[in-house]
């Protein structure tokens, strides 16, 4: 898989865990990389669920430093951390 | 040398059983409270009311403990499955009695024939008030004055950790301007009392205990985004972390999400409340003046309404 590749498919699991956990208030299909989550419903205890699913998914554990507000603000600030998570392992 | 911060704690709370101000019940933060607390406990109970008087604030009281429904819509289970506690009952009939009976007679412990009931121990005497508020709020939001039983599973030889204790709140469900004018505006009035009483106060930002990973985040976000404040005072000296005795939060939309409340123009509601700690408040006092209620200022017994 490219890198262009792979960070699609991670996006795609992101933003499936988004739909699930998320409790956004519009569908996380249609939510852009650089949105800001907080804008569109999303909340720090909904964060924690989404965290717990993509660490599911991903089979990572993502590092204290990481577990901030502004790792979970955006698809695409998720899928840095999910990378660089995965890069440290 | 100074002393641990645990010798310290188990100092202060010696001093209060021999001066007979508390008396164990064989758990630890389990408590009977005497007269003199009760004075003193009344007195600054009354004051809350009196200072934020001027909210004319609809006042509940609550049964110490709430439907597992209610308790669901909070997520405190998510959040604090450590200090959770569940109530269990006994449902069965006379032959699940007689081997209840029969482990008992043996010295067994006897709970496991219980069975979950679906109601909690309140642990945050304001969770019930939004399960009122479902729908849509008047214009301004509303203000609640609730007071009640709050139960936390987090046994301690720190008098000041007790398991159950009283929280009297002043909340408001609103807008988030409005949440937030209601925190801040009455943080000045809440330190102003607790100062009046004689004690060193500082007011700082603060987290909750959140439970394991994902609690670290959640701590942090409160404390980022200078969600939550208390107000503190060096209960053990100043060598020691002063302690915890009031706080003034701000709960975003997560009880308007939960709950299901609108504010008056449909968007989700925001709420904050003022949270004042009473025993803690109360033994932050002992702590400050003595055991000996009569040798305390004259000024701080007067304004407890504790003079005669």
């Amino acid at each position: 898989m490219t890198g262009a590749a792979a960070r699609e498919a991670d996006i795609a699991a992101i933003r499936d865990a988004l739909g699930r956990f998320g409790r956004l208030s519009v569908s996380a299909g249609s939510v852009a990389p650089e949105t800001d989550l907080y804008g569109v419903g999303f909340t720090s205890h909904a964060a924690v669920n989404v965290m717990l699913a993509l660490e599911d998914a991903f089979d990572i554990e993502f590092p204290d430093e990481l577990l901030t507000r502004a790792t979970f603000g955006s698809i695409a600030a998720l899928a840095d951390a999910v990378s660089r998570t995965r890069a440290a392992a | 040398m100074t002393a641990s911060i645990e010798e310290a704690r188990r100092g202060f709370r010696e001093r209060l059983l021999e001066a007979g101000v508390l008396v164990v019940l064989g758990e630890p933060g389990l408590y009977a409270k005497s007269g003199v607390f009760e004075r003193v406990y009344r007195g600054v109970d009354a004051l809350t009311e009196t200072t934020l008087a001027h909210l004319g604030a609809e006042v509940l009281r609550f049964p110490p403990v709430e439907p597992l429904a209610l308790f669901e819509k909070t997520d405190y289970i998510a959040s604090f499955p450590q200090l959770t506690a569940s109530l269990s009952v006994f449902t069965g009939g006379d032959l699940e009695h007689a081997e209840l009976l029969t482990a008992r007679a043996e010295g067994e412990r006897w709970e496991r024939f219980l069975e979950p009931a679906g109601v909690l121990m309140s642990p945050a005497v304001c969770h019930p008030v939004y399960a009122l508020l479902t729908g849509t709020l008047p214009a301004g939001g509303r203000n609640f004055d609730v007071l009640g039983d709050s139960f936390r599973r987090e046994p301690s030889e720190d008098p000041m950790r007790m398991q159950a204790f009283h929280m009297h709140e002043y909340v408001h469900v609103g807008t988030a301007v409005s949440a937030l004018a209601h925190r801040d505006e009455g943080a000045p009035l809440m330190h102003a009392l607790l100062e009046s009483l004689g004690l060193e106060i500082d007011y700082v930002p603060a987290n909750d205990p959140f439970f394991g990973r994902a609690g670290r985040m959640l701590a942090k976000n409160q404390i980022t985004q200078s969600l939550k404040y208390e107000f503190v005072t060096p209960v053990y000296g100043d060598a020691h972390d002063p302690t915890a005795i009031s706080s003034a939060n701000y709960h975003e939309t997560h009880f308007g999400q939960a709950f299901d409340i609108r504010d008056a123009d449909g968007e989700v509601a925001n709420s904050s409340c003022l949270a004042f700690g009473l025993e803690r408040i109360t033994l932050a006092l002992f702590a400050r003046h003595g055991t000996d209620l009569g040798s305390w200022p004259a000024g701080v017994r007067a304004r407890l309404g504790a003079d005669a």
